[in-house]
């Protein structure tokens, strides 16, 4: 059962993908929330009421893999990301709660209630960020870590701004599409200086990357990953400056786009981390829980998750399409 | 001042708990009760069931987010303030956390939309399908968590190996000694602070005149089921303390407030724990009952705190907090036999009786909360009783540091609570918007029928 830590690793890594890819799309949507007027606003957030909840879990599943599987390195990532974490959880808190209050408290509420949804969203993507750019440089407080984690912590919240607009363009149509459109052309440059910068940084900043990357034969079967995300984000930028595409409704593919390029960054995450859990500090065999956890918690995993991913799909089948009404209250 | 980051970290952790259950506690038992209104409508087509369902599926929805936000602080919490115990007792403490996780919180969050906002988009029984759903998924995930909390309690089926704690036997640890008692004990208080809720909230909507249809409804179905369930709880919660009693005789020690190891132990019914002096001042005590409770014989022995020097806990916490639980539950019991009375004999409530429904509406909050202090102050100096000692497993985080977040949690809840409790209170006074909105349905659909 030698394979059983890898196993869980993927996992882990798996989980925290898919909360990067679905519930970026709503902390985006929060953080566009002040740039839309209120009726936009109440549509803008129909689309993502069904969703939200079930996105925000894959970060507990991706915590909850880690303690059954790693819990040493469940101490040791959150105890030195204790800030971060607490300022996240704050703000997924705000988010979360004004999501539902924003519609059942006094109207003149109402506002206090939607700045808060995105203050809360803003404040949870950018402490994201951080924990993510720390967690890459290997939880160090170096002055270079910091600026690498400062760039992150400003990265990530546009990816998912970016990630709000493919959404929208995915489920509205009208005026909101067509600011989406809009916002999306002023982020598309950002996201993609971004990236290149820090697909530059990284093997400046850590040795351990950077000797993983340089390294001959991998790095030449490294190359497609680059490639693909340059593809991506090239199709990302057709699609937004084709009036055709747009007009003839294939604004989602911006959001397929992204989806790919966060494929291929968490593929080149992996591979950069590998074997380590906390890059320097502590690998995957270290970190792990003893055999009979792991054996206990593989058949769970096993049988729960292609569950948990077929009633996914159901949900997101029944509530397909374009988002019209106020789906929100409950009682329409 | 100085600030011991060992006690901060330990008022983060009961803060964010204790705020967390609160939410829980409705959620577990409202969905059963949601379900209960949807099959009477289904059973009676009578369209007051429905009424309740649509006035109560938002104080649900309202109160689901707040849980699950607030759960979520739970999940970091055990890496951010006790990294000890997930390296020493991980093996066992991960894997429990983690089924929680896979079969119980994607199934609540998933199938929670289509019981939100699904009504028109999928079958009525599908819909049904899915309401019953949330409902188990919130109670395995009661069942999951508890199972841990017992376990930490009553440890079982394990082995220790160079200071970790490892594996013997899953099913052992599962369902260990205090398990079926604690889970029964607390499902039960949530369909019990459930019924005290919708009561209270339907008593006062009636008593001030802004009740639509099926309030009354509502309200007789939370007197019903408390005035049934408070019996079985204080039964249950008996049969808790005597299994107390075998596993962990220096919680009943400090519950009781016996101090030293007497023959035919009174019972203290109040009274001022003493710590110092290892007495309890003032007390009124009825004589043998205690032997009489708990051993069933009224000479039986009882150890007292003197047999556990350092392994008992702060005693007087524990004696109030049970002291305030056990009154609510005779509190509970009274109201809910009284106001039953009324409708059995098929008369209406007095102006009284509204209002005592409408004070007791927070009851099951605070005998909640109180039971938790009892069974988890009871529990230390040990994080696992007899394992782990909580001194042991906290993190070393500058006392700064966590006081600014403690701060901040503090505000945040205080002003959560308060919007919560301000909306129900404005959705309580706003019958009239849900009477038109179904209204606008009803005409939408015979729209669309036509
Ligand atoms: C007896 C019940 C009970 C108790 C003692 C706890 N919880 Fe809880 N928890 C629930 C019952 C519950 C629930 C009813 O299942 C919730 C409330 C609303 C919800 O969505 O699920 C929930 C939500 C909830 C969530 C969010 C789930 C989601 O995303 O859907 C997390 C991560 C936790 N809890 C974690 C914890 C931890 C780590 C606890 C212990 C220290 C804990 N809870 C105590
Ligand atoms: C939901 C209701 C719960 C409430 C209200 C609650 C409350 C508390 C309180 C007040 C303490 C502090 C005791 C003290 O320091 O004197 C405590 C300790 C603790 N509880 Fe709970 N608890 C609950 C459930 C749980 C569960 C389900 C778990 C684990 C699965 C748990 C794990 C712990 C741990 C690890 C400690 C030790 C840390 C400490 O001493 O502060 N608790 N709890
Ligand atoms: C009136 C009779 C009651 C008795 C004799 C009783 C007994 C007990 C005992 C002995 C414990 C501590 C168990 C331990 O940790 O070892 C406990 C815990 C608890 N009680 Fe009660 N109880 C009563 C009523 C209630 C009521 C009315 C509620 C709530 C509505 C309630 C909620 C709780 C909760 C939430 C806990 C902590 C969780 C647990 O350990 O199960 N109890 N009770």
């Amino acid at each position: 059962m030698e394979w059983l830590p890898l196993f869980f690793a993927a996992a882990m890594g798996f989980a925290l993908f898919m909360y990067i890819i679905l519930d970026g799309y709503d902390l985006g949507i929060g953080m566009l929330i002040p740039f839309a007027n209120d009726e936009e606003k109440d549509l803008m957030i129909s689309t993502i009421g069904p969703f939200w909840d079930a996105n925000e879990t894959w970060i507990v599943l991706g915590v909850g893999i880690m303690l059954m599987a790693f819990p040493f390195a469940h101490s040791m990532v959150l105890t030195s990301l204790y800030l971060p974490v607490a300022i996240m959880l704050l703000g997924l808190i705000l988010r979360g709660v004004s999501f539902d209050f924003r519609v059942k408290a006094k109207t003149d509420h109402k506002k206090l209630w939607n700045n808060l949804f995105s203050i809360g969203s803003l404040i949870a993507s950018m402490a994201q960020g951080w924990m993510l750019g720390n967690y890459v440089m290997g939880l160090t407080h170096s002055s270079l870590s910091m600026f690498f984690t400062l760039a992150i912590t400003i990265m990530l919240p546009v990816l998912y701004i970016m990630m709000g607009c493919g959404w929208l363009l995915y489920k509205t149509e009208g005026d909101v599409y067509w600011k989406a459109v809009r916002w999306a052309r002023i982020a598309v440059l950002p996201l993609g200086l971004g990236l290149l910068l820090i697909s530059i940084a990284t093997p400046l900043v850590s040795e351990t990357i950077a000797a993983k990357w340089f390294r001959l034969p991998e790095a030449i079967g490294l190359m497609p990953i680059p490639l693909a995300s340059m593809i991506a984000y090239g199709a990302i930028i057709g699609v937004l400056s084709s009036k055709s595409m747009l007009n003839n409704d294939k604004g989602w593919i911006v959001y397929v786009a992204l989806i790919a390029i966060c494929i291929m960054c968490g593929i080149g995450l992996g591979y950069s981390l590998y074997p380590d859990i906390v890059i320097d500090k502590l690998t995957i065999w270290e970190a792990a829980s003893s055999k009979d956890a792991m054996q206990f918690a593989f058949y769970g995993t096993v049988i729960a998750v292609p569950c948990i991913f077929a009633y996914t799909i159901f949900i997101y089948r029944v509530f397909r399409g374009k988002t019209t009404e106020l789906s929100y209250e409950s009682d329409r | 001042m100085e600030f011991d980051p060992i006690i901060l970290a330990r008022i983060q952790f009961a803060l964010n708990i204790s705020f967390h259950i609160l939410f829980p506690t409705i959620s577990i038992g409202l969905c059963w009760v949601l379900m209960f209104f949807r099959l009477r409508f289904t059973q009676t087509q009578n369209i007051k069931w429905e009424y309740a369902y649509y006035f109560w599926v938002k104080i649900f929805a309202l109160t689901f987010a707040i849980g699950v936000v607030s759960g979520i602080v739970m999940s970091f919490q055990f890496g951010t303030n006790w990294p000890g115990f997930m390296e020493k007792a991980g093996n066992v403490a991960g894997p429990l956390l983690g089924y929680e996780v896979l079969t119980a919180f994607f199934l609540e969050a998933s199938f929670l939309a289509i019981m939100l906002f699904g009504k028109n988009r999928v079958s009525n029984r599908v819909h049904l399908i899915s309401t019953l759903i949330v409902a188990l998924g919130t109670s395995m995930s009661a069942f999951w968590i508890l199972s841990l909390n017992s376990w930490m309690q009553t440890p079982d089926g394990y082995v220790m190996k160079d200071g970790v704690i490892h594996i013997e036997n899953w099913i052992d640890i599962i369902f260990n000694p205090s398990f079926p008692y604690r889970l029964a004990h607390m499902l039960i208080a949530s369909l019990l602070t459930v019924s005290f809720l919708i009561a209270g909230v339907s008593a006062w909507r009636a008593r001030s005149g802004v009740h639509g249809p099926g309030t009354i409804k509502v309200m007789k179905t939370g007197v019903i089921l408390a005035a049934i369930l408070t019996p079985v709880q204080i039964f249950v919660g008996d049969m808790h303390g005597l299994n107390t009693l075998e596993h962990q005789p220096a919680k009943i020690a400090a519950i009781e407030g016996i101090w030293h190891t007497e023959k035919g132990a009174p019972l203290t019914l109040f009274g001022i724990p003493n710590e110092e002096e290892q007495r309890t001042d003032y007390a009124i005590k009825i004589p043998k009952l205690a032997s009489l409770i708990l051993a069933h014989d009224i000479d039986a022995e009882l150890k007292g705190l003197n047999e556990f020097e350092n392994e008992h806990p702060p005693v007087a916490p524990v004696f109030w907090s049970f002291r305030v639980m056990v009154g609510i539950g005779m509190l509970m019991l009274a109201v809910s036999w009284f106001c039953a009375f009324t409708i059995i004999r098929k008369k209406d409530f007095s102006k009284f009786q509204y209002t005592l429904l409408s004070a007791m509406t927070f009851s099951g909050w605070v005998a909640v909360l109180a039971g938790w202090y009892v069974t988890e102050i009871g529990r230390q100096p040990y994080v696992v009783y007899g394992l782990l000692r909580t001194s042991d497993v906290v993190a070393d985080h500058a006392a700064g540091t966590v006081l600014t977040t403690l701060i901040g949690y503090i505000i945040l809840y205080a002003f959560l609570l308060v919007s919560y409790i301000a909306t129900l209170r404005y959705m309580s006074t706003k019958p009239a918007r849900s009477l038109e909105l179904l209204q606008e349905k009803a005409q939408d659909d015979t729209e669309k029928e036509l």
